[in-house]
């Protein structure tokens, strides 16, 4: 059965029914719906909501859980996540996993609430200090917000590893029918033997990211840097749209990936030959299919709501095969489908 | 590190042991300084009240970074300050844990007085260790918001000057003013007496906790010979001649 729903209730419903029954959050707009769908709904599930008293207590929080063994989770938008960044780093020092959602709007600074996606950056090359990767998956409508809400409690768990979804304002507040996730079983989440449950009839475990000793944490983090590793060979995901024949592909993800698959089709009924290649996972980057397709693509659209961030890891990926050119807005102006298409028939002619 | 314990000769009953509750490890505190008393008291009041199998201890930065080497019970390893908030997460995730925290003044009212506040506003159910050398230690010596006026350190050079740097911070008169908290209490262990009634005062602490009480916080007011540039024993007596004036010892708040 499908309900009509805002994504930032969609995303909040999913996480319930990921198995989060930890959520720690600051108020902050665009996300403000996340926040009250789980004041509302998850106490009822027997879970813990609590309103902290800034997004750095927030995301300790969600450490705290994590560490004791919960789902947990948390939602700001981009000011707030810069201040999260700092615990961030600690859960992935700390191999603790625990959802981020970043319903991104623009910056830099307080900047204002609308939709971007600035922030590329900071999610996929490490926001906070030291050598590490979140999973970051991009969802482009309500339904894949939910479903990749649900996939990143799993990621998350599985590898240790935090995962952040990367949302913005649009998607946020948009409303669209959505089918719900089978709430998950409690025997589906995976044991953890090394959460802090009381050292009784065991030795103590440690939830740390501490090493004073420079060999020994640089083993910790190559073995760390093994299951990113295992991450990138696992679990790339993404889209491809119409790319089978087409003479450019738009390279978008998110809000601005779906908006270019209205160009594709727009473009497609003008004759000309248009795909869209829309990766979800952005960290894990889908660096390999880009590949593939630069060798018998001869133009790679990017098109992001910032200044080009993405537009760098399509270019490591493409390495001058084909043409990488860029268009991006700024400042929450969201480009509609004609001015993107108008910039399509720069590069291609029917 | 592994300690050589002295063998007991016939007829001889030790009565003074190493608490189960710590591990083999050593100390990392400098000789004299009041951590070690403070570390020991801790697991002493864990082992008296029996629950060493569930409980969570959160290690500050500082100098007790290591405290998850020096117990034997399970550990979270948290930022700057953020002890509470990490402690919150823990114990509202498993309210069957005996969650504490154990914060230096830099820790606890510095980088971490929001956290610390609104732990204690909500009346959070944990245990909070602050240990008040009014300095920070491990970095080397730098003015805390609890440095004394007039007392020199590698950041106030000639003296803390008030005008510039502000006033010694009394967080339990602080936290002792909101209705959340339980217990706010201000010990030190610079001589025997007063080691047993922090002693007393910690698991109280803990007590409440098990009790459901609520936010129980033990300030501990002491000596960092190292950066004061004395010895222990005159380090010690600085703590009664000095700190004292500005931390009154006693119980700020008793909530029954």
């Amino acid at each position: 059965m499908k309900v009509l729903m805002r994504g930032n209730e969609a995303m909040a419903e999913a996480a319930i029914r990921a198995g989060c029954r930890c959520y720690f959050c600051y108020p902050i707009t665009p996300q403000g719906e996340l926040v009250e769908y789980m004041a509302r709904h998850l106490p009822r599930h027997g879970g813990v909501f609590l309103q902290a008293e800034s997004e750095v207590a927030a995301i300790n929080m969600v450490y705290g859980a994590a560490a004791a063994g919960a789902r947990t989770m948390t939602s700001s938008s981009s000011p707030g996540i810069s201040l999260k960044m700092e615990g961030i780093s600690y859960l992935a020092g700390a191999r603790l996993p625990a959802v981020i959602v970043n319903v991104m709007r623009a910056g830099p600074g307080l900047g204002n609430i609308a939709p971007a996606q600035g922030d590329y950056f900071q999610a996929t090359k490490g926001g906070g200090h030291g050598d590490y990767r979140l999973i970051v998956l991009a969802p482009s409508t309500v339904q894949e917000a939910a479903e990749l809400v649900m996939l990143a409690f799993d990621l998350s768990d599985r590898y240790r590893v935090p995962a952040m979804i990367l949302a913005d304002g649009m998607l946020g507040q948009m409303m669209e029918p959505v089918e719900l996730p089978e709430p998950i079983l409690p025997q589906m989440i995976p044991p953890k033997p090394w959460a802090l449950t009381g050292a009784k009839d065991r030795a103590p475990n440690v939830v740390s990211s501490f090493d004073l000793d420079p060999y020994r944490f640089r083993e910790i983090l190559r073995a760390l840097w093994e299951i990113y590793r295992e991450i990138e060979r696992n679990e790339v995901r993404w889209e491809e749209y119409e790319t089978g024949d087409a003479e450019l592909v738009l390279v978008a993800y998110g809000t601005m990936g779906r908006i270019c698959r209205t160009v594709v089709r727009q473009a497609r009924r003008e004759g000309l030959r248009v795909g869209l290649f829309r990766p979800i996972t952005l960290w894990p980057f889908p660096s390999e299919p880009l590949r593939e397709l630069s060798h018998r693509v001869p133009v790679l659209l990017t098109v992001e709501l910032s200044a080009g961030q993405m537009w760098e890891d399509v270019r490591l990926a493409v390495e001058g095969r084909a043409k990488t050119p860029f268009y991006g807005e700024l400042g929450g102006v969201v480009p509609t489908p004609d001015e993107i298409l108008s910039e399509v028939k720069r590069y291609v002619r029917g | 590190m592994s300690v050589v314990e002295a063998k007991v000769p016939a007829g001889f009953v030790p009565v003074y042991t190493r608490p189960k509750s710590l591990s083999e490890k050593r100390f990392t505190y400098c000789p004299g300084c009041h951590h070690g008393i403070i570390t020991r008291l801790v697991a002493e009041a864990i082992d008296e009240l029996g629950i060493q199998e569930r409980t969570v201890g959160i290690a500050p930065v500082g100098c007790a970074v290591f405290l998850y080497e020096f117990f034997r019970c399970d550990f979270a390893q948290a930022a700057h300050g953020r002890a509470c908030a990490v402690a919150t997460g823990i114990k509202r995730a498993n309210p069957d844990l005996i969650v504490f925290t154990y914060q230096g003044d830099g820790d606890l009212a510095a980088i971490g007085a929001a956290e610390t506040i609104h732990a204690a506003n909500r009346g959070e159910n944990i245990t909070v260790i602050f240990v008040n050398n009014q300095i920070y230690g491990m970095t080397g010596g730098e003015m805390a918001p609890t440095t004394l006026p007039g007392m020199r350190t590698v950041t106030t050079p000639e003296g803390r000057d008030v005008r510039i740097t502000g006033y010694p911070l009394r967080m339990s008169e602080m936290l002792a003013q909101l209705d959340g908290p339980a217990y706010i209490t201000r010990q030190a262990v610079f001589d025997v007496r007063h080691v047993q009634m922090a002693r007393k005062a910690i698991v109280k602490a803990f007590k409440n906790q098990i009790e459901g009480k609520g936010f129980s916080l033990v300030e501990i007011v002491a000596a960092c010979p190292t950066n004061l540039h004395i010895p222990p024993v005159e380090a010690s007596r600085w703590v009664t001649e000095q700190a004292l004036k500005y931390f009154p010892l006693g119980d700020l708040k008793v909530r029954d």
